[in-house]
């Protein structure tokens, strides 16, 4: 049985001295009987497709809606005239969170994490850290993949991780507490760190509803990206400055689960209520709605 | 759950279910049929077809039957490509009483003119179900190594599938029957722990009342 609580995974690496991503990949391994090395490959080859996922934005492309395109592109030159507040690092985040996820919604090929909604969070956190003079070594940021996913896994056991159950919180949240454990690692953090952070991360989200626009990933889901990472980014500085979330880890998930199910059906993936159902939305929804090609 | 349903798939966007589910129907459709699709009508039901066009979900099913995987860079221009490979095809918005919101029906005719008829639903982060095969009943989703025979509802035929499958030393996971009615068209539908011989499809086809036998066995993955 793969790990159905966040406290079982770190009591199981603190009683067997392995590192947090050992017992999370050897215990996966374990269920699903591949070898280690097997898994290692997958997780590079994860790694490769997200880099990938980041290149291959074009500024000119656009959805099949028209209604997503060259936002991230807008961004960067914002940024590089100096126009912006935040750090490098902050504003590399954002640009990258928008880029993965306008290339989602023009049909580019992405890594789901947890879901293609949802797909630019983690590596918006991770791929602007390569760019840096202390760049983190590979093997640490697929040591954080592993951390990420291992939370994440939790997360889909004990809650839900679709937006048509959960809501965003379930997507967007998930995907940022995901994203601030493997940050929380990669800053030199402890597992229970990553655990604090990744608590954090998803406990600030609690609530987020899935409303998108005519029922497409596009608004407000590509902006929501962003939402997500630079979130993670705050979750993992607390957490690694010492922070801790007063509420465990598992508690939070649950918590997550509980709203989700008490969320009507109108804000949870229908393209009813929230954003959705505004009077522009549904303007919007009313020029792009052709049912057939 | 594995760690790598989390992290991954990678896929081709915007959607699990609208657009990497599709492919997989798409996908799943074409080896049920056992040979290229030549022709293809296709029906959407529910959000699939309110929200296909934005999500891409016409060019997924499309790139599925072309033999495409969820995350081949050409799904975009699927309806090109198919046009080069000689598939054709039609598509339609139709209410399906009691389906799941994403539900597509595919009616194929293929290359030596094999037809099939299949209805499935995409039922979340890219998963599927297959619901109906040949207008019989039935509930699977493709991701195990899959023996499907059609057959004259008659007996022994169950014990003849399974003592092919013991002979070949292959695992029985779970076996689901189905037939129009008693002594009518009946489906069987064998998902498997080990790869399925390609053999056996032509030993059962020499039993009487044994109509049509696909294999489906699954690639190798993590």
């Amino acid at each position: 049985m793969s790990f159905t609580s966040i406290a079982s995974m770190l009591e199981a690496a603190e009683a067997t001295g392995r590192p947090l991503y050992a017992v999370i990949c050897e215990d996966d391994c374990r269920e699903n009987g591949y070898t280690p090395e097997a898994s290692q490959r997958q997780i590079a080859a994860l790694w490769e497709a997200m880099r990938q996922s980041s290149r291959q934005y074009c500024a000119s492309d656009r959805s099949n809606s028209g209604l997503t395109g060259g936002d991230a592109d807008r961004l960067r030159r914002a940024a590089e005239a100096g126009r912006l507040l935040g750090g490098a690092y902050f504003l590399r985040v954002t640009e990258e969170a928008l880029k993965i996820a306008e290339c989602n919604a023009c049909m580019k090929r992405i890594v789901a994490a947890p879901t293609a909604g949802s797909c630019g969070v983690l590596p918006a956190v991770l791929l602007p850290l390569t760019e840096q003079t202390d760049a983190p070594a590979e093997e640490t940021i697929l040591q954080a993949l592993y951390i990420a996913a291992g939370f994440g896994q939790v997360t889909a056991a004990r809650a839900n991780v679709a937006g048509a159950e959960g809501g965003c919180q379930a997507e967007i949240g998930t995907a940022s507490a995901m994203a601030a454990a493997a940050l929380t690692h990669i800053l030199g953090g402890t597992a229970q760190q990553c655990a604090h952070a990744f608590a954090m991360a998803l406990g600030n989200l609690l609530g987020l509803v899935c409303d998108p626009v005519a029922g497409l990933v596009e608004i407000p889901c590509v902006k929501r990206n962003v939402v997500g990472a630079v979130n993670a980014v705050s979750a993992a500085n607390m957490a690694v400055a010492g922070l801790v979330s007063r509420i465990p880890a598992d508690e939070v998930i649950d918590a997550m689960g509980e709203v989700g199910d008490a969320m009507p059906a109108s804000l949870r993936e229908t393209g009813l209520g929230g954003l959705a159902g505004t009077p522009s939305a549904q303007k919007l929804t009313r020029q792009i709605t052709q049912p057939l090609r | 759950m594995r760690l790598f349903d989390i992290l991954g798939p990678v896929m081709v966007g915007p959607s699990s279910s609208h657009t990497a589910g599709a492919v997989r129907i798409g996908l799943t459709a074409r080896k049920l049929l056992g040979e290229e699709p030549v022709h293809a009508d296709v029906s959407l039901h529910g959000s699939f077809a309110l929200t296909g066009h934005g999500h891409g979900t016409d060019y997924a099913l499309i790139a599925g039957l072309l033999g495409m995987q969820p995350d081949d860079l050409r799904i975009p221009e699927s309806f090109s490509v198919a046009g080069r490979q000689g598939l054709t095809f039609s598509f339609r918005s139709v209410s399906l009483r009691g389906a799941h919101p994403n539900t597509a029906r595919l009616q194929l005719t293929g290359k030596t003119g094999r037809t099939l008829d299949v209805v499935a639903e995409s039922i979340g982060g890219g998963r599927i179900r297959v619901s109906h095969i040949d207008g019989i009943e039935t509930n699977f989703s493709g991701e195990r190594n899959t023996l499907i025979v059609h057959n004259q509802d008659a007996p022994g035929h169950v014990a003849a599938v399974a003592e092919a499958l013991r002979r070949a030393r292959v695992n029985i996971a779970t076996m689901q029957l189905y037939r129009s009615g008693q002594g009518g068209y009946a489906v069987m539908v064998l998902e498997c722990d080990q790869p399925i011989p390609p053999g056996i499809a032509q030993q059962l086809l020499q039993t009487e009342g044994i109509r049509k036998v696909t294999v489906f066995n699954q690639e190798e993955t993590v």
